[in-house]
């Protein structure tokens, strides 16, 4: 079910394309719209502990995988979207602009941080790693976000537009925040 | 609003115009949001009548235009420009409206006049986007004088033959398609003749970023990102390659004397 609700943005992102409905620049709006469902995603991957906790809703705890796997393909789509729209596919000039432009390396260690979270995520592999180790390797979400929200903000500090990332910083400073507190009661 | 098709040299380019549509809901125009949509669903509050400009600084005769004024100073003229933005899009919008050399010889600028400052409309009631900090309003932007009075520098009051639409600058804004975007203010109700070069309102914001000259420029790259190629709105297809830009967007045989000597990495 939940499976099937993480695909919606990207179908509608597919059917908005293929029907002319991106606007004036369809590769701008698809880039964007990838990277704002990336970082819905993260959000939502990392919202699930704390929900379960409070609210106590137990359920929740098997959705959290299946968030950040989605996290991790709508980032590898924005990947592919800028790599591909922006630069044509040109590896050379890609590189060149991962190693250039802060803003865009950000981005590119986000997605890498997330490539072996991604690697890891089905059963066989917590078992190979021992969930200790596993879910040490996986607080590695939270330098991701952190990164992610960095590329977001600089991103915008070119036309200094930081609405919809201090929404996104204040979210995240909550869950991290409530994760804070929470190892410090218990410590 | 017709105009009769321009014989200043470079004013019709062999480009296909961009659609009206995508000319018209695709702006960048922070006064009524920093969305590219927003001008076209918010621009609909700014009122264009009554509307005055006024001449200030370093003239013999400065004064205040009207806007009935400014439209029967100097005859119509169409022009067809590309426009390059600084965020790496780019469209060809047939214009209506004059140079603006017309209206500046009127003012009479003193040999102080160095500069010439333009000013834009900054009403928190008419303006949502005023109210947010994205910028220090007003908007002001500026122009060495020699680039002011260059024939393709143009006053602009109309396009696709009708008046300007509010999200693109109406009443009034000017053109100057040698530079990004940004540089041609709009919705303009000051101009001021000056001796030391303005500040304009982005390099207020970012001088690092955003320069005072900020011509078309394919080898100085922006900060953020390069500026050696563009996507042209509605006509470069989603997985098209994106053309190159061209130094001055194209304008270089007309403009290019401008800036001879001068050192475009440093004066970007």
């Amino acid at each position: 079910m939940l499976f099937l609700l993480c695909l919606l943005p990207l179908a509608w992102l597919f059917y908005a394309a293929a029907t002319n409905q991106l606007g004036a620049n369809p590769a701008e709006a698809l880039i964007r719209r990838l990277g704002d469902w990336t970082l819905r995603g993260l959000w939502l991957t990392l919202a699930i502990t704390p929900l379960r906790e409070l609210a106590g809703l137990s359920a929740l705890a098997r959705f959290r995988r299946l968030l950040g796997v989605y996290s991790f393909v709508y980032a590898t789509l924005h990947l592919l979207a800028y790599g591909w729209l922006d630069m044509g596919l040109d590896m050379a000039d890609i590189g060149r602009d991962i190693a250039k432009r802060p803003f865009i390396l950000m981005g590119f260690t986000a997605w890498a941080l997330m490539l072996p979270l991604f690697a890891t995520s089905f059963n066989k592999a917590i078992k190979a790693l021992g969930a200790k180790r596993w879910q040490t390797l996986h607080k590695a979400v939270y330098a991701v976000a952190v990164i992610a929200l960095m590329h977001f903000i600089w991103m915008r500090a070119g036309k200094h537009n930081f609405t919809e990332p201090a929404v996104y910083g204040a979210l995240l400073a909550v869950l991290l925040g409530w994760r804070v507190i929470r190892r410090l009661r218990t410590a | 609003l017709p105009g009769a098709r321009s014989a200043v040299p470079g004013a019709m380019v062999m480009d296909k115009p961009t659609s009206y549509t995508d000319a018209t809901s695709y702006n960048n125009f922070y006064e009524f949001g920093t969305d590219k949509a927003d001008p076209a669903s918010y621009a609909h509050t700014l009122k264009t009548r009554p509307w005055t400009v006024s001449i200030e600084g370093e003239c013999a005769k400065p004064g205040r235009f009207d806007i009935e004024t400014l439209l029967k100073l100097s005859a119509m003229e169409e022009r067809l420009y590309r426009l390059r933005c600084v965020e790496g899009w780019s469209m060809v919008i047939p214009w209506v409206g004059y140079s603006l050399s017309e209206l500046l010889k009127k003012a009479e600028p003193t040999s102080k006049a160095k500069y010439v400052e333009f000013t834009s409309l900054a009403d928190k009631q008419q303006m949502p986007g005023v109210r947010s900090g994205v910028l220090d309003w007003p908007y002001v932007e500026g122009l060495r004088i020699d680039e002011a009075m260059h024939p393709l520098a143009m006053l602009v009051f109309g396009m696709y033959g009708e008046v300007l639409p509010n999200q693109n600058g109406a009443p009034l804004r000017v053109a100057l398609p040698w530079k990004y975007g940004f540089k041609s203010a709009k919705s303009i109700v000051k101009i001021r003749f000056t001796e030391k070069e303005p500040v304009s309102s982005w390099t207020k914001a970012a001088q690092q970023e955003y320069g005072f000259y900020s011509n078309v420029n394919p080898n100085v790259p922006h900060p953020r990102w390069s500026q050696a190629t563009e996507r042209r709105i509605g006509e470069d297809g989603l997985f098209a390659k994106k053309r190159p830009t061209l130094m001055f967007n194209g304008y270089e045989a007309q403009v290019g004397q401008l800036y001879a000597g001068m050192d475009l990495k440093r004066n970007y």
